[in-house]
């Protein structure tokens, strides 16, 4: 930890050094000042010197210098995002020092930003497919630690939610809701070209968790088929391409070092019982030997577990140019400790781009590599739960107690086994701990073989080893009967990718087309390797010996390529065709072809709207998508199973291991999602109010679902297969306003929202009303239970209960259910569909303003009609909850409002509404402007997040986004909450 | 130009080079695990894919305790396949009430089971779990496969021994699902694996095919074999349990065949009474010449949630129970599940009988409302099994989590009632089955004091509900007297309340589960369901 610190110190250290010593030659200069239109300076605006790389970027008062090594004539441009473009040629004589002011004219909708798509950029203008683009400007601020959640609720369609409170815990993303049922759901993310590892990395809370989030120019969402279908077989849930930062060729070397520091509190806790309130509980309807259990104490055993959480995040950047080389270099440090005592993640992070240009600008070569690591210690969140119900008529220590004075449920033969063990001892008494390192590189050549043709050569790699301990100590209760725990784990992942494509782009102005080419294969490996430990306890006895190490990869080799036809720079028209290759599947469905097809009319560009300076595209758009990840590599082979040590079977005195076929389908193929889009971009009054509205279906084909097969038929009773269809359709529309802009004052805000609705349409080959469908969502209580189910004619993970009968004053009646069918029986013939966890309707509100030097910004997000069945009040909102005898269990206060003495798991009185409103930023920010004589910029602002959050769910957080793998969504079990953060945030500028 | 030339062509042979050798990446195979080819080309795999088909009795899956399970849809431990049949065959009846509300447990205690039953469902698809493993089995072993793979002549007859064990084990399974489900799909090794969906056969024909299928193999298989494995005595006694329940099955009795393989069994088969009744179902069982087909299991390397783990843990709760010492039980805790009913207890007149294993303390027997079913403290447990060897030493797993004592699927005694029955029926010596019935008797009491002086019928049913308590007998017996439904015989929660009330005759079947019925067009619904 100290080494790695010395050595981040140390190289910080070094490039200060290095960087004046490199002395330029100049024969001339260029210098000026750049404005926007209401005449103020604008910062950070790139000066390029077409075909070098080399370059500049205006300081902060506006002023630029470009220094020319000859005398000669360049084309220089200018570009920042926000503004047009603008390119002049200049004549310079040696030793002349050129002056040229510049006032940039703006493009509110960036319609002239190029926007990365798969396999190269486009003018925003010219997009034809439902694609959003978000900056560094409108990115979330605060204490983001993981990317992801700079776009939260800035993206219609885009439904984001944070796993939890946990550091590092990354989120659940869904764009335009799910399209599977067994397969992953989460979009595919491409950082740089290369598309990474969905999967989480052990030792790790998410895959993205590891990115620095400071280090991102810009994301793009391809949200529909026709501008995902590119990337084919893994495109069905949508493409997120994250864009870093690169350096260009500027002689001078800027420093920007920003820093983020914030603490975060717990907000809200599960509403127990006092422990006067158990006693009066207890000593009102307790069985003698109950109350006889009652202690004296008052614990509050959640807010033992809490405490402030504090985050540091510090960034140093380094950008400019040597020679022709142009670098960027971060370095970050951040340190998350987390509001559960004892969690904290540090993370290191040294990322480089280099970008050089070769051959008087006809091969550009591109070189980023970023490194990490981090190092994290998992708190034992088994104890956020255990505080929920122990007993707080007990003490936290107890001098007397052997399992590390904590004290612990015992009796006459030492410690009961059943009862809950003391959350702090839980929390104190495990050492988790993993450090993970990972790398992600490209390496990408681009060359002008001939004009206006490029060959394109990209290669990837995506790295990462991971490990981690678990050391629980001999005296901890919990793991008293084995006597501790010393166990740990390893994984190396190795992902490759070589893509090779080729690019021609033609002007045709004979008849006013211009095409753009794009054809190319690409190679992606994924590898992942897990070697097996046994299960030690804290002395290194064996408790459970080693089982089968891990080892399995996967490989997919592409040909793909796409057309962009435009027609007098108003008919757009993009075609793109992908043939995926996986060896996930057997060699006869091994290869699959995604095309797609989308036009698009600039009508506004057409003669009888130019008078009417608005903005007005339509687009229309098809595409067929595909969704291999499966969580498995080799689903199609018949494969035989060794069992453990500890599934083996006796014949005389010999034991044998048992070989196990596993039940497969050797026909298993990818999922096809075929959308539809329709869309409108508009922009008015001066591109004061802009924004988009498009309608969207999905349909998804041969539906990758486990479910039930003919009994007798394969190795086992599920299995996943293609079978059956689901539907998700919606609207999604944003609007942008810019209601203020003014020399010192500005206000803007946007609004967007998406009602999306999902409906499984097939599920099994014959019909049968008695069937209702899968259960699913496995909820805690008794063994088993589920909640949710997959049924044809309903959203995925309907609520699958019993209807409860409530009395007149409208008080649940226990054990009373409606009886649906009249047989006067209740089973689960009488179970019924109820709300599922969706929301119906997801919207996202954020507003900025500015004030001379200060602004003021916030952000607002809501999701309506989503549901949640709240698994913490029926398992411990009970009166048997608390058991008979031996030992005691606190009751939530949910127990208050419905009496129940037993379980009443299956019934809808925990359905509840989880509809909220969430403010998940609020800022204000104060430019001091230049700062020591000019020579620096400074900024600050203060932060505050997940500030409030208004719902009528009676728990802790109504987000919940589920278990890994699309398993349990909307179901509260116990949860590592969400602080409150507050963040003080200065950015400095050399 | 030259540099970009030079570029050009690597850029060429790079994509020229790469392209076809990828396309050989596409074939990949599991690094770990076999696939089928490779584990029948050698010859020492098939004894580890037939111990599958054995712990398939045993465990849920193939990681014990549990992580890889067998089958999908419920509770892994819940799967277990003995664990599945005694609740259906002992809850379902006067013998048992299970305090649990776990899916599908309250409605197995009061009869309400429907198509969606999660026991209901889990029994059936663990049949169907085993019976295409020993079709696969059966295919591969096959004597055109060895030869194809050039296996030795010692290898093969090895291997074609195991078969009739397999065949055994398919004929048992499809005696569950015949009593059990009666009409159901079927599979022989003739279905290759994910073909067509399966033929529905009727409960008469199936019962045709387990006669034919064990009286084919019943000359071929050994007399003895390592313990654990099927022998003559195993296929003879399953011949004999389905003789006595044919009526149910087929329409026509054939308690004269049942007799006849009874008397097999007793005087071919080698078998003796274990001299103390306890000691049948403790840790060292094993070592008993009572068992003729046992499942077995082991704390250390049998583990499972199912099995006798299950049925230990399950029968021990309240805190007297509780309380007393683990070396008694062997276990570390009880799961406070399963206990009895007041008329089943009324078959225990005597507490001189060792079979009189009724816990008392701190329980209550009579049900009084119907909330008692969710209270172990209700009803009376029996503390019949136990992870104790016979010398008082407790099982292998040092933590009393899982237990070492083994499942007597099929043991003596239960052939001493079968024929002391089809001879009270008329269709044996009345005075061999007496001898039988009174030799249960003399091991119970420790004498002949309390030996009976005729046989009926129903008082072999009453001995039965004593000798063979909680062994997964019960339901099957209720049947053949006609006092599983029908409103003969009531017992607490019999039909939903603790009262206990007559119930229709179609819940003799339990119903195909429904999720097959949705997969299989050629299966029709029990009636009733």
């Amino acid at each position: 930890m100290k080494n790695v610190y010395l050595l981040v110190r140390n190289a910080i250290v070094l490039v200060c050094m290095a960087m004046p010593a490199f002395v330029w030659g100049q024969a001339a200069t260029l210098s000026g000042i750049i404005t926007d239109p209401l005449g103020q300076t604008l910062p950070g605006v790139t000066v390029l010197l077409d075909g070098t790389g080399q370059g500049t970027i205006s300081d902060i008062d506006g002023s630029y210098t470009l220094a020319f090594d000859n005398a000669g004539t360049y084309t220089v441009s200018y570009t920042y995002i926000g503004y047009m473009k603008t390119t002049t040629t200049i004549t310079l004589t040696s030793g002349q020092n050129m002056k040229k002011d510049l006032q940039l004219q703006e493009d509110a909708l960036l319609l002239e930003t190029a926007v990365v798509v798969g396999y190269g950029t486009v003018k925003s203008k010219d997009l034809t497919g439902s694609i959003t683009n978000v900056g560094v400007k409108d990115f979330q601020t605060g204490a983001v630690t993981t990317p992801e959640q700079l776009i939260v609720g800035k993206v219609s369609g885009v439904q984001i939610t944070s796993n939890s409170g946990m550091p590092g815990a990354g989120s659940r993303i869904r764009i335009r809701g799910g399209t599977s049922l067994n397969a992953s759901n989460d979009p595919l993310i491409v950082i740089d070209g290369v598309p990474i590892d969905n999967n989480g990395i052990s030792g790790s809370g998410n895959a993205l968790s590891l990115i620095n989030p400071d280090d991102i120019e810009n994301i793009t969402i391809l949200k529909d088929a026709s501008a995902a279908a590119i990337y084919g077989s893994r495109a069905a849930n949508g493409v997120i391409i994250v864009t870093t930062k690169k350096g260009f060729a500027d002689k001078k070397l800027h420093i920007n070092f920003s820093t983020t520091n914030s603490f975060a509190t717990v907000t809200k806790m599960v509403d127990v019982l006092t422990a006067d309130e158990l006693r009066d509980v207890i000593n009102t309807q307790g069985s003698a030997t109950q109350q006889a259990l009652l202690g004296d104490e008052n614990t509050d055993w959640q807010s033992e577990l809490y405490r402030l959480g504090i985050v540091t995040d510090n960034d140093i950047t380094f950008s400019g140019g040597l020679k022709n080389l142009p670098y960027r270099l971060n370095l970050e440090y951040m340190q998350e400790q987390g509001v559960l005592d004892r969690s904290q993640l540090n993370r290191m992070g040294a990322s480089l781009s280099l970008n050089p240009t070769y051959l008087n600008g006809k091969l550009k070569t591109e070189g980023n590599g970023k490194i990490f690591h981090t190092d994290n210690a998992f708190a034992d969140q088994g104890s956020i739960g255990t505080a929920i119900t122990f007993d707080p008529t007990q003490p936290v220590y107890d001098a007397a107690s052997i399992y590390g004075g904590y004290y612990e449920w015992q009796n006459a033969g030492g410690l009961i086994n059943l009862a809950p063990k003391n959350p702090l001892g839980l929390l104190n008494q495990r050492d988790d701990e993993s450090n993970v390192n990972r790398f992600i590189g490209n390496l990408k050549f681009d060359l002008e073989l001939f004009k206006d043709f490029h060959g394109i050569i990209n290669g990837g790699i995506d790295m990462s080893r991971s490990n981690g301990t678990i050391v629980v100590p001999e005296e901890a209760a919990n793991s008293y009967i084995n006597g501790g725990v010393n166990n740990q784990y390893e994984q190396s992942k190795n992902n490759k990718l070589l893509e090779t494509y080729f690019n021609y782009r033609k002007d045709l102005n004979k008849i006013k087309s211009r095409i753009d080419f794009t054809a190319g294969y690409s190679y992606q490996n994924w590898f992942r390797e897990e070697p097996a430990f046994a299960s030690l306890n804290f002395a290194g006895d064996t408790i459970t010996p080693a089982g089968i190490p891990t080892e399995t990869e996967n490989t997919l080799i592409s040909f793909y390529g796409r057309v962009n036809y435009n027609l007098n720079q108003k008919y757009l028209l993009t075609a793109t065709l992908r043939e995926d290759g996986s060896s996930r599947f057997s060699p006869d469905n091994r290869w699959g072809l995604f095309p797609s097809l989308a036009v698009a009319w600039l009508v506004s560009d057409e003669k009888f709207m130019s008078k009417s300076k608005m903005y007005l595209k339509f687009r229309a758009g098809y595409g067929v998508t595909g969704q291999q990840d499966i969580f498995n590599d080799y689903p199609y082979i018949a494969n035989y199973d060794s069992s453990t040590s500890t599934a083996q079977y006796q014949f005389g005195d010999v034991f044998y291991y048992l070989l196990r076929p596993d039940g497969y389908d050797p026909n298993i193929k990818w999922e096809e999602t075929t959308s539809y889009n329709i869309g409108i971009d508009f922009g008015f009054a001066g591109d004061k109010i802009s924004g988009s509205l498009d309608f969207y279906k999905k349909i998804t084909d041969d539906l990758l679902a486990t479910i039930p097969i003919p009994a007798g038929t394969n190795f086992t009773n599920q299995i996943l297969t293609n079978v059956g269809s689901m539907e998700n359709t919606g609207v999604e529309a944003n609007i942008n306003v810019i209601a203020i802009n003014k020399k010192d004052m500005g206000l803007e805000f946007g609004i967007n929202g998406t009602i999306n609705k999902n409906e499984i349409t097939n599920l099994t080959k014959i019909e049968d009303p008695n069937s209702p469908g899968i259960l699913v969502g496995g909820i805690d209580g008794g063994v088993g239970n589920t909640i949710q189910i997959q049924s044809v004619g309903y959203a995925s993970n309907t609520f699958y209960t019993y209807e409860q009968v409530y009395d007149e004053s409208g008080n649940p009646i226990e054990g009373e259910y409606v009886d649906q069918n009249n047989d006067s029986i209740i089973n689960a013939d009488d179970l019924i569909f109820g709300e599922n966890p969706t929301p119906d309707f997801y919207a996202g509100f954020y507003a900025s303003f500015r004030y001379k030097k200060w602004t003021a910004g916030f952000s607002l997000r809501g999701e309506f009609g989503n549901h949640i069945y709240n698994n913490i009040a029926s398992t411990r909102g009970v009166y048997q909850n608390v058991p008979a005898s031996g030992y005691m269990q606190n009751l939530t206060s949910d127990y208050l409002e419905s009496n129940f003495q037993t379980y009443q798991i299956l019934s809808d009185y925990y359905i509840e509404s989880a509809s909220f409103v969430r403010m998940d930023n609020i800022s204000v920010g104060y430019d001091f402007g230049s700062v020591f004589k000019g020579n620096a910029g400074l900024s600050v602002s203060a932060i505050c997040q997940n500030v409030f959050v208004i719902s009528p769910y009676s728990g802790v957080d109504p987000e919940i986004a589920g278990g890994l793998n699309n398993t349990a969504p909307g179901i509260d079990k116990s949860f590592y909450p969400r602080p409150r953060i507050f963040s003080i945030s200065a950015n400095l500028k050399l | 130009m030259k540099n970009k030339l030079i570029f050009s062509a690597m850029l060429l042979a790079l994509v020229s080079v790469t392209t076809p050798s990828c396309f050989n990446d596409l074939d990949l195979e599991p690094a770990y695990g076999l696939n089928s080819i490779a584990v029948y080309e050698n010859p020492d795999n098939y004894i580890h894919v037939l111990a599958k088909i054995y712990a398939g009795l045993a465990i849920s899956g193939n990681q014990g305790p549990a992580g890889n399970p067998d089958i999908l849809g419920i509770d892994e431990g819940f799967s277990q396949y003995v664990r599945v049949l005694w609740n259906l065959q002992e809850i379902s009846t006067d013998a048992v009430k299970c305090a649990w509300n776990d899916p599908g447990i309250p409605e197995l205690n009061k009869m309400q089971w429907s198509s969606t039953n999660s026991f209901v469902n889990a029994m059936y698809y663990r049949i169907y779990f085993q019976i295409p493993l020993c079709n696969e089995f059966l295919r591969e072993a096959a004597d055109d496969k060895m030869d194809e793979r050039g296996f030795s002549e010692a290898d093969k007859s090895l291997i074609r021994s195991y078969r009739s064990e397999v065949r055994f084990l398919r004929a048992l399974s499809y005696y569950h699902a015949m009593d059990l489900f009666g009409n159901v799909p079927f599979v022989t090794e003739e279905n290759a694996l994910g073909a067509d969906a399966p033929k529905r056969i009727v409960r008469a024909d199936l019962f045709d095919y387990i006669e034919s299928e064990l009286k084919a193999i019943e000359s071929e298989i050994p007399s003895a074999n390592e313990y654990g494995r099927a022998t003559k005595g195993a296929v003879q006694t399953l011949l004999a349990r389905i003789y006595l329940n044919a009526e149910v099955y087929t329409g026509t009795n054939r308690y004269s065949d049942c007799a006849t393989y009874c008397a097999k069994v007793i005087n071919e088969g080698g078998y003796s009474l274990e001299p103390v009744y306890d000691h049948l179902f403790m840790a060292d069982n094993h070592q008993s010449n009572e068992i003729i087909f046992p499942v077995t299991f082991d704390g250390m390397f049998t583990q499972t949630f199912g099995g006798t783990t299950f049925l230990t843990h399950s029968t021990i709760g309240g805190d007297p129970m509780s309380a007393i010492d683990s070396s008694y039980f062997g276990v570390q805790f009880g799961w406070g599940g399963n206990r009895s009913t007041p008329q089943y207890a009324a078959n225990f007149p005597d507490v001189d009988d060792a079979r009189n294993m009724f816990f008392l303390d701190g329980q209550t027997l009579e049900f009084t409302e119907d909330a008692q079913l969710g209270q172990f403290v209700v009803g009376w447990p029996i503390a019949k099994w136990r992870n104790i060897t016979s010398t008082g030493a407790v099982g292998s797993d040092a933590t009393g989590n899982y237990v070492d004592t083994d499942f007597p699927m099929f043991r003596l005694a239960d052939v001493y009632l079968m024929y002391a029955e089809c001879a009270a029926r008329g269709a044996g010596d009345v005075g061999l089955g007496l001898g039988y019935v009174n030799a249960l008797r003399e091991r119970a009491y420790g004498d002949a004091a309390n030996n009976v002086g005729s046989i009926t019928p129903e008082s072999v049913l009453e001995e039965r509900a004593r000798e063979l308590q909680l062994e997964g007998y019960r339901r099957t017996d209720l049947i053949r007297f006609g006092l599983f439904t029908g409103g003969d015989y009531i017992w607490a929660f019999k039909g939903g309340s603790f009262a206990g009330a007559s119930v229709p005759e179609y819940l003799n079947l339990f119903p195909i589960p429904s999720s097959d019925v949705v997969a299989n067009p050629n299966l029709i619904q029990n009636p009733g369901y």
